[in-house]
């Protein structure tokens, strides 16, 4: 307010920046912590276990797997996002809330109720296993979507906000130049959102190699099958404390080298 | 405008965060304090009982008892895989009394200086589970080996899986599990949905689980035995009535409640 000029570097309040370096600081030292606990020397020893490799291997390729999973289906999502502006009020509510209920849904209810869902007796796996036989639960399968079920809202809104700050009257200007509908998302729209969905897609890469909750109750933990990096960690702690925080470095330097891939694009349309 | 919003937001949060802190912790954080917040009530003292997962019900029974007999003193019983609980409380989570399903958690406790003498209170053993109504026909140990199953056990690193380890040496089974869980509840839980044909769970689970799952007879699970240790911590806040509280799961009145549940006399 009645700040005229915008220097990259305005003083801020004393009591704001104590604040803030407050909240920096507990967020910061957990992380410390970990670090300063880290058996370093046996650390090339601890990570090269046929465990460990095999949890980080399957942690991958699930992730990747699910990112893939939410970028198919996460963007038309967040085109209908976004489009939803112009809706009335409820309808536009409700679906914001439905895609914002698995971020703050703890993830092991997310688990519960996807196992009351595809379980063998669930709503849609009971009928599915009568029909094909297949089962859901307990499989690499069920790992992609509990992580798909947590990452997907990461990949929606950030496209959606990507969407939003994107011109329409450049997708308008298109269209009057005679280009289909295919063309105007093609050639203009996703070339303007595609920073977007790759920050979308980074942090839901990020989000999925982290789940833990879902995934240990709706598909297990079976070495090589279901057990992800996050459920090894976790596992260890309970008979070789080392080796679980080394899995935990493991997890943090992989999500710290992607995050910091995405430079400043950690939300569109704001760079810092 | 937008700065202007910008610090205006970051007043409002400021002013949330100075409302919501209660304590005036603000200047240093502490990061490393693990799960348990025991609801303390204004004046009470509060007794943390860290015990592990198969305990949960018979010590929920035995605080209220305590509470009962000891006015002003709020028991939270905080329960888990004994082998996390013991990674907690090594690193510091505040426990006036820890009770494993086994003597390798409480040792490693012991070790940390954290115990000075544990007490073996009561034993368990092993049991096969099934949904009620046993859909896939399981009737002994060797069902576990077969592929077609959906079979549920505790991973090895706990002391339920251990004690699995020994059951299927002793009856000579290799079981194909599909999931290998971080505590025996987590098991029940599975064969309770009827998501797994089979399960591997303490004897005392059985009578938790109630009529959803079904009990087949193994007879080889009566020779792996489990023994719980129990011990108030060195650094117990009120030693006095951790003491207290190991008498009663130790005296009679916990042998009774024990004993109803199905666990075996140390």
């Amino acid at each position: 307010m009645g700040r005229r000029t915008a220097e990259p570097a305005a003083r801020l309040s004393w009591p704001v920046a104590v604040l803030a370096v407050t909240a920096l600081a507990f967020l910061v030292l957990p992380i410390v912590g970990l670090i300063a606990r880290a058996p370093w020397g046996e650390l090339p020893e601890l990570l090269v276990r046929a465990p460990v490799l095999e949890a980080l291997v399957l942690s991958f390729g699930t992730a990747l797997g699910s990112t893939a999973i939410c970028l198919v289906f996460g963007v038309p999502l967040a085109t209908l996002l976004a489009r939803a502006g112009g809706w009335r009020a409820l309808p536009r509510r409700l679906l914001r809330a439905a895609v914002t209920v698995p971020l703050v849904l703890p993830p092991v209810v997310g688990g519960i109720a996807l196992l009351l869902l595809l379980g063998r007796r669930g709503l849609v796996g009971a009928p599915l296993e009568a029909a094909f036989g297949v089962t859901v639960p307990f499989t690499t399968g069920a790992v992609v979507i509990a992580q798909v079920f947590v990452a997907l809202p990461f990949l929606v809104f950030a496209v959606e906000g990507a969407l939003r700050s994107a011109n329409r009257r450049t997708e308008l200007a298109a269209a009057t130049l005679g280009a289909s509908r295919w063309q105007v998302f093609r050639f203009v729209t996703l070339p303007l959102v595609a920073p977007g969905v790759a920050a979308g897609a980074v942090l839901c890469f990020t989000r999925a190699l982290g789940e833990f909750g879902a995934t240990i109750t709706f598909a297990g933990s079976l070495p090589g099958v279901t057990r992800t990096l996050p459920i090894a960690s976790y596992l260890a702690m309970q008979s070789d404390p080392d080796e679980a925080v080394a899995l935990a470095l493991l997890l943090l330097a992989v999500s710290l080298v992607v995050l910091l891939s995405l430079r400043d694009r950690w939300v569109p349309g704001v760079r810092a | 405008m937008r700065r202007a919003g910008a610090s205006a937001a970051a007043m409002a949060a400021a002013s949330i965060l100075l409302a919501g802190c209660a304590a005036p912790s603000v200047g240093s954080p502490e990061p490393t304090t693990p799960t348990t917040t025991p609801a303390t009530g204004s004046a009470a003292t509060t007794l943390t009982v860290f015990a592990a997962a198969s305990l949960a019900t018979v010590f929920d029974e035995l605080a209220e008892r305590f509470e009962a007999e000891h006015p002003g003193v709020d028991v939270v019983v905080n329960s888990g895989g004994s082998g996390a609980l013991a990674e907690q409380i090594v690193q510091g989570a505040p426990a006036d009394v820890f009770a494993a399903a086994a003597e390798a958690p409480m040792q490693r406790v012991m070790e940390a200086g954290l115990v000075a003498a544990p007490v073996v209170f009561a034993t368990n053993s092993l049991e096969l589970v099934v949904p009620a109504g046993n859909p896939a026909g399981v009737t002994s140990l060797e069902d576990l080996e077969r592929e077609e199953l959906r079979i549920a056990l505790c991973d090895e690193s706990v002391p339920c899986g251990a004690a699995g380890v020994r059951l299927f040496a002793d009856a000579a089974v290799k079981p194909v599990p599909d999931t290998l869980e971080s505590d025996v509840t987590a098991v029940l839980t599975k064969v309770a949905l009827g998501e797994v044909d089979a399960g591997v769970v303490y004897r005392t689970d059985v009578r938790t689980a109630g009529d959803a799952v079904e009990r087949v007879v193994v007879p080889e699970a009566a020779s792996v035995v489990s023994r719980y240790p129990i011990a108030p911590m060195t650094d117990a806040a009120e030693p006095a009535i951790a003491a207290e509280f190991v008498q009663l799961v130790t005296g009679d009145a916990g042998r009774t409640v024990l004993e109803h549940a199905g666990f075996g006399a140390p």
